[in-house]
Order: C-alpha cells, then sequence, then structure tokens
C-alpha cells in the first residue's frame, strides 16, 4: 500500500489499521502511526487508553488483530519481542525488571553473558557495564548489587542493558512514573542523547509539561482510538488534557457543596510507621473528602496500613474520640474503618473465585446462620450490588478476574460498603479504569460523603485529588509536609510540597 | 493496564472448566473398576470392593485432614509418623490399666487419641503460622520428632494392647459392620460429609479457601490468616486421631514403622481428587475418590499378574505426578 512518492524519505517505523481485540472488547482501533529517525514521538492518553498495548505490539509481544508494520518500508510481523529486538525495535518496561541480588553488569548481561571459551568473562562485562552506564551520564559501579540502588538508578541499569542491543526505535513505557523532578530531567537528557544518534524513539507519558518539552510529535490515543497526532509546537498541554479526555475536563468531577464544618471522627497523632511514615498527625471531619498527595514511595500507603492495622505502627489515633489502637485488620473493620487498597488484583480481589464469594468476604458474619452461609441472602446481595455500584457484567456466576478494571473497582466498593463503614479510605481509587468507570466512582465517593461518611482517598493523580476532595494533605519522604485547601488546591502548590522543590529549580 | 483484565478475560475459568477439574478423577475411578473387571472376574465382586473401601480407610480419613491444610496454602508431612505416635500413646494408655473397667478404658483411650490428635496437630500449626516456618520445614522436623519419640517408646519393637478384653471389645470398630456396611466406611463417608459441609457451607471453609486463595486478599478482609490456617492442622490432627481409632483395632499393634510413607499417600489422595496443591481448591469428594483410586490400583496390581505387587509405591509416585500433569493442563484451558 504504501507510496514511494506519498513522502520522500520512507519513515523508520510505520504502522497502518493496527487493531486488537481481546474476546471481544477491542482495545486499539485502526491505529496509523510513523516514526522518524532522530525524532521523539508521545504517545499520550489515559489508563485504558489503549497505549501499552500499542507499544506491546510494535515491541513484538503480541500480536495485532490487524494491521501492518513496516520497518524501512519492508513488511514485517514479530514471533516474539526477541525477533522485534532483532530488527532493531527495543521496549523500556515501566516496571522495573531487573534479578535484585545480582550486580548492575550482571544485570545489564543477564541472558546474553559474555564468555571465554567456558568461563564467564567477567572482567569484559564489567567493562562494557560500565561504559554502557557511563553513556548515560552517570558513575553507577557496575559491581554494585542492583537492591542498593535508588529507583532511578535501576532504571538507568534497564535503560543500559536495553540499549546493548543494536537497536534503531526505542520505546519508553512511562519511564518517570517514580521519578522525582530531578530524576525526571536527568532522564529527559539521556533521551535527547538517544535521539541525536539518530534513533527514534517512542515515548508514553501522561505527564504533559514533561511531553512538551522531550517530543517532536504527538499522538493522542482515547478508547483505542487515534483521535490527533500534531507536531509538539501546535499543541500546549491544555490541548493535550482535552484531546486525552475527550470534553471539558471538569465536568468528570462531581459538584460538591462546601460541606458546613462537622465534628472530628479521626484524630491521628504522632503515628510512626517504622521505615515508611514519621510522625503524622491530621484530622477527619464527619462528612469529609480528605485526599493525601505525594509521590509514588511518600509513604502515604503503608501510613493508612498502618492505622488500620495492616502494619506495625505506633502513635495515637482517636475514633470518635476514644483511643484505639487496631492490631490487625478484624479490629478496624469492626469500628467501621475500611480500606481498600491500591492493589486491587492483589490485595482486594479474589480473581479466581466468583462474584459472590468477594463480594461477602469481608462480612460473612452477616451471612452465616448458626451453623451455615446462607446462599440465598449472598445472591440477594450480590443482585442490589450490581444494582446500586451499576457493576456491569453479562453473567452472575463469573469470576472476578473476568470483570474489566473499572467493575473490579465497583466491585471492591460494595464489598466494603457491605460493611456499613463511618471512614472508608480508598488508595488509588481509580487506576487503570478508564474515564466512564472513573466518572461514576467519584460520584460514588461524592455520594458517601454527602451520607455522612467520611472518605480518605490516596491518589497519585493530581487533578483527581484537586477534583473531589475537600481538602488535601501532601506527604513527602514519610512526612506530612503541608495541607492545601481551597484556592490553593492547584497542582503547582501540591508539586512543590510533594517534590520540595519549585517549579524554577526543578527545571 | 486495562488490557490485563481483558487478559485475564479471555482465558475463561468459568464454572465450567473448574466442573470438568472436578469430575476427573471420578472419570478415572470409573476406567480403573472397568479395567479390575477385565483384569480378574474377582475384583468386582462386593467383597473384595468392600474389603478395597475398607482397607482405604485409613488414607481416606487422614487426607480430609490434608484437603483443609493444603487448600489453605499449607502442607503437612508428618500424619504418617503423628499417627504411629497417637497409636502408640493410645496402647500404652491402654496398657497402663490406670482405670480398671474394660470399656471405660477404652473410652478414654479413644479420647485421649483425639485430644493428643488435637494437640499435636496444633503444634504443627503454631511452629507453621507464629514460628513463620515454611510448612514444608516445619512438618519435616516434626514428622522425625514424631516418629524418633515413637521408636523410643516401642524401644525398636512393637508395642501392644495386652488386654484381651479390650481388644474384644474393641475390635468391631474395624472389623464390624452395620446393615452389611464394614464400620470403616461408614466413618469414611460421615467424616466426608462432615468435612464437606464445614469446608462448602460454613464461614470457616470459606475463609480457608479464601486463605489459599490469596493471604493477601483475606488479610485485607478482615480474616486472621494465622488462626485459620492453624486450625486447618487442628482438623489434620483430628482426622489422624480418628485414623488412629480405626487402625488400633485392626493389628492391636503399632511399631517404629507404621503409618510410613502415608503422608505420601495422603497427598497423593488430595492432588489426585483435584485439590491445588497451591491452595484456594478443596474438594473434599475429590480427596475420598482418589483415596479410592490409590487402594484400587494396588489392588488391581495384586490381583492382576501384570505387575509385580512389589511395585506399589512406584505406581503410586506415579499416579501423582500423572494427576499433576492432567491438573495443569485441565487449568491451562
Amino acid at each position: 500500500m504504501s507510496s514511494a512518492d506519498a513522502s520522500p524519505a520512507v519513515p523508520l517505523f510505520e504502522a497502518t489499521g493496527l487493531s486488537k481485540t481481546f474476546g471481544v472488547v477491542e482495545v486499539l482501533k485502526d491505529i496509523n502511526l510513523t516514526v522518524r529517525a532522530g525524532e521523539v514521538h508521545a504517545i499520550i492518553g489515559e489508563n485504558g487508553a489503549g497505549k501499552s498495548t500499542l507499544m506491546k505490539i510494535i515491541a513484538g509481544n503480541q500480536p495485532p488483530t490487524r494491521g501492518e508494520m513496516k520497518i524501512d518500508g519492508e513488511t514485517v510481523t514479530f514471533s516474539g519481542p526477541v525477533d522485534a529486538e532483532h530488527r532493531g525495535i527495543v521496549l523500556v518496561h515501566q516496571e522495573i525488571l531487573l534479578a535484585p541480588d545480582l550486580t548492575v553488569a550482571q544485570n545489564i548481561y543477564l541472558g546474553r553473558e559474555l564468555h571465554k571459551g567456558v568461563f564467564i568473562d567477567d572482567r569484559a562485562m564489567n567493562e562494557g557495564a560500565a561504559k554502557a552506564v557511563r553513556g548515560l551520564g552517570s558513575d553507577i559501579d557496575p559491581n554494585t548489587i542492583v537492591s542498593r540502588l535508588s529507583i532511578a538508578q535501576r532504571q538507568l541499569v534497564q535503560i543500559a542493558r536495553v540499549l546493548l542491543v543494536p537497536h534503531r526505535i526505542v520505546i519508553f513505557d512511562e519511564p518517570t512514573a517514580s521519578l522525582t523532578p530531578h530524576e525526571t530531567e536527568a532522564l529527559l537528557k539521556v533521551i535527547r542523547q538517544i535521539r541525536a544518534k539518530g534513533v527514534g524513539v517512542l515515548y508514553i507519558s501522561h505527564r504533559l509539561p514533561e511531553v512538551k518539552e522531550i517530543a517532536d510529535r504527538v499522538t493522542v490515543l482515547r478508547d483505542g482510538k487515534l483521535v490527533a497526532s500534531h507536531d509538539t509546537s501546535e499543541l500546549q498541554p491544555a490541548d493535550m488534557a482535552r484531546l486525552m479526555v475527550g470534553r471539558d475536563v471538569a465536568k468528570l468531577y462531581p459538584d460538591r457543596h462546601a460541606a458546613a464544618v462537622r465534628e472530628t471522627v479521626l484524630e491521628v497523632e504522632h503515628l510512626n510507621v517504622p521505615g515508611y511514615a514519621q510522625d503524622a498527625s491530621f484530622q477527619l471531619r464527619k462528612g469529609e473528602i480528605l485526599g493525601f498527595a505525594g509521590l509514588v514511595g511518600a509513604g502515604r500507603t503503608e501510613l493508612m496500613e498502618g492505622m488500620v492495622g495492616l502494619r506495625p505502627s505506633r502513635g495515637a489515633v482517636r475514633h470518635l474520640g476514644k483511643p484505639v489502637n487496631f492490631r490487625d485488620v478484624h479490629a478496624s473493620l469492626k469500628a467501621g474503618i475500611v480500606y481498600l487498597s491500591e492493589d486491587r488484583k492483589g490485595k482486594g480481589l479474589l480473581l479466581t473465585k466468583d462474584l459472590i464469594v468477594n463480594l461477602t468476604l469481608a462480612s460473612l458474619g452477616k451471612f452465616a446462620g448458626a451453623l451455615q452461609i446462607d446462599r440465598k441472602r449472598e445472591s440477594a446481595a450480590l443482585d442490589k450490588a450490581i444494582r446500586d455500584f451499576d457493576i456491569r457484567t453479562g453473567r452472575k456466576d463469573i469470576l472476578a478476574g473476568q470483570l474489566s478494571g473499572g467493575n473490579q473497582q465497583k466491585l471492591l466498593l460494595a464489598k466494603m460498603m457491605l460493611l456499613d463503614p463511618s471512614i472508608v479510605i480508598i488508595d488509588e481509587p481509580t487506576r487503570g479504569i478508564d474515564i466512564g468507570n472513573k466518572e461514576q466512582i467519584y460520584k460514588f465517593i461524592a455520594s458517601l460523603a454527602e451520607e455522612g461518611r467520611s472518605i480518605i482517598v490516596v491518589s497519585s493523580e493530581m487533578p483527581e485529588l484537586i477534583g473531589i476532595c475537600d481538602r488535601i494533605l501532601v506527604m513527602r519522604s514519610g512526612r506530612i509536609v503541608g495541607e492545601v485547601t481551597g484556592d490553593h488546591m492547584n497542582e503547582n502548590e501540591i508539586v512543590v510540597l510533594a517534590t520540595g522543590v519549585t517549579k524554577g529549580e526543578a527545571a | 493496564m486495562a488490557n490485563v483484565a481483558t487478559e485475564t478475560a479471555k482465558a475463561p475459568k468459568t464454572s465450567k472448566d473448574w466442573d470438568m477439574a472436578a469430575v476427573a478423577p471420578f472419570i478415572a475411578l470409573a476406567l480403573l473398576l472397568v479395567l479390575g473387571y477385565f483384569a480378574n472376574p474377582n475384583f468386582m465382586t462386593t467383597a473384595n470392593l468392600l474389603n478395597v473401601v475398607t482397607r482405604s480407610s485409613f488414607i481416606a480419613v487422614i487426607a480430609l485432614g490434608a484437603t483443609y491444610v493444603i487448600t489453605s496454602g499449607g502442607l503437612d508431612l508428618s500424619v504418617g509418623a503423628m499417627l504411629a505416635f497417637v497409636a502408640s500413646l493410645m496402647i500404652l494408655f491402654l496398657n497402663s490399666g490406670t482405670i480398671a473397667d474394660p470399656s471405660l478404658a477404652l473410652a478414654a483411650g479413644m479420647a485421649l487419641a483425639i485430644a493428643i490428635g488435637a494437640a499435636c496437630g496444633l503444634a504443627n500449626g503454631l511452629v507453621t503460622t507464629i514460628g513463620r516456618i515454611e510448612p514444608f520445614i516445619a512438618t519435616l522436623g516434626t514428622m522425625g520428632i514424631y516418629r524418633g519419640l515413637t521408636t523410643w517408646l516401642s524401644q525398636g519393637g512393637a508395642i501392644t494392647v495386652r488386654d484381651r478384653d479390650i481388644m474384644t471389645l474393641y475390635r468391631p470398630f474395624y472389623s464390624g459392620s452395620v446393615v452389611g456396611v464394614p464400620v470403616p466406611i461408614i466413618v469414611i463417608f460421615v467424616t466426608a460429609t462432615i468435612a464437606a459441609f464445614v469446608l462448602y457451607r460454613t464461614r470457616y471453609g470459606r475463609h480457608v479457601t479464601a486463605v489459599g486463595s490469596n493471604e493477601d486478599v483475606a488479610r485485607y478482609s478482615g480474616i486472621s490468616i494465622n488462626r485459620v490456617r492453624t486450625v486447618t492442622y487442628v482438623i489434620q490432627g483430628l482426622c489422624v486421631a480418628v485414623a488412629v481409632l480405626l487402625y488400633v483395632p485392626r493389628l492391636g499393634s503399632t511399631s517404629a514403622t507404621t503409618g510410613s510413607f502415608w503422608e505420601l499417600q495422603a497427598i497423593t489422595a488430595v492432588v489426585v481428587g483435584g485439590t491445588a496443591l497451591r491452595g484456594g481448591v478443596g474438594r473434599i469428594w475429590g480427596t475420598i475418590c482418589g483415596a479410592f483410586i490409590l487402594e484400587i490400583v494396588g489392588n488391581i496390581m495384586l490381583l492382576s499378574n501384570f505387575v509385580s505387587e512389589y511395585l506399589i509405591g512406584a505406581i503410586q509416585g506415579a499416579i501423582i505426578i500423572i494427576a499433576m500433569l492432567v491438573q495443569r493442563s485441565l487449568m491451562r484451558k
């Protein structure tokens, strides 16, 4: 289909009509994409927009359902990631995939060790690793055990490992998700170096200012479709946001009328969660939505887990004026405090069990008679949960793992609401959830507060916190470093508190 | 992120697929019966089949407890040694003459066996949960302890019930029958019915499955993991004690080798029955079926002349591997 006269130079990489379906769900639809040599092409979109799937297809991890890919104008199909690597396409994963007990050099050469005869050539590998790491502007000793490195350093090692393969296209999948502004800046520098060598870079992110800074072109995905593709110079971050969300962003959040100041239901004083949070003090009022902002690793999750008895903690917690010390979750649930984990699949739901088992797991006492569980009441409870929380499922006997992310979150919410809690702590309420479900979850959160329950929302999505919270506390390195309310609830002020660096310093 | 969910949806593990895994052991049992029928005309007689099922009762009852332990994500290697230890203590008590009246002595001896079984199970449970030692290692250790104590108690020989009155009174517990059904078979079905009710219909049973399915989810749902797991070991101990109550009247004697390799047979019965070794799925009736399969295989080998009966252990070892392979292939679908 390629017509040589359309563009003077054949692009390095070209994809046409890429589609991917899982079962009946179409997660990617007719995506066209080109990458030229020596450019950074950013792919942006909300969680669930299909960015990661697109990258997995390009990197050979998954075959497309339809569509074709060309390198230098030649049609290619990949049998797997190794095949794609041979063609010069390499992927830097979002998660750190390194063996923590091996050294930097051992990790960089893992699976492709250099050897002299039957012996491993450690010296050559150390030299190669040192060179690779230096090339990225770092001086990490190749003999260091990886578990001693910081997250940013590990990421650098991971990049060095990937770049060891002869490469023409490098894909970065949300590389800055867990980096501080300073570290991000260093990474962007590395990416510029790679670009300068004539390599094509695909850069996935939803941090728009960063995209504006690094990318030459931007392609926006929404619900699996390509909605726009522009030169970066033509777009401002605000335009990108509008394209990503597909509507006025403000509408996403429910209207909340300022609640009258009501009584305090929870007082936390000098709470320490050893190793994670120090000296945390805050108060939560009835009917309030309190946000916890901060970078990944700031100790927000651990603080909440310490408070509800999931981790050891020291300090004073008063619930309704009475001092409490929850030794396990059972105790905090009994007191009417529920915690919904950020790790829905790992800690929230039994993915291989059906919906009923999941729904009633935390509140089985309400469904058990003298001896046995009343299955009819369980079934009725599921019907009610499906109605109340709009859980979209064709059948009621499917497994929790078969629900979409959004419906899993609704099921988890329904499970915890069966306990009729007075305090609801939700960690990353909309992680991995599509926009429609997001809006519904915000509505549920708002209506729970209207009912007089108190809500704590822990989130890394600042717009979300600003959109639904009455107040936001910001944590940094295990400490609560500030509170923003009213007009001060904006991304700038939160970022300054969360990083301890003002915008000017970061740049 | 969203595609992760849809990917798991792509590999449907609906109730129908699980049914296949649940039915498989019963199909295997039926095939074995057909095989036995052709191998030897004496196989399909009521007398032979009742005998086979009766003989499977020790492993069947022990394996019920193992089903609980394994479903909750644990493992108990000590059951064979525990049986020998509990039986030895029970016989020593009966021989001690503490209670003169034979029926009272027997009742007290049985109660003692139950109590010791529960205590041994509790010890296993506490070592693994409070002591936080891998169940494999913890019960390997207690296996050595129970076995060693038995050897010491018996001084390397046998421990035998000396009182004839007690033995006369006790023997029907194994060899007797009610309306034509041998007592051990009744015991199998009564204990299995109770075990199935508790596992499938009660809060505790649901908690056992949840803990084995995903410990974190259970913990975040306010379930005390340690309590649930410890109790499964106590249940295992109680099941061993019930097996002791059937074992002692059979021969009236124990030795240092009593119950050797029974842990292997019990685990095999559980796995053959379709319970997942990694926990989270427990099948009580599958376990019973698995215990029958093991005994029938032995019986067929004995009745036919194809294979030497000295190879029974090897065949049982092969069965557990085949069962795991079948389980995995059913999972993948």
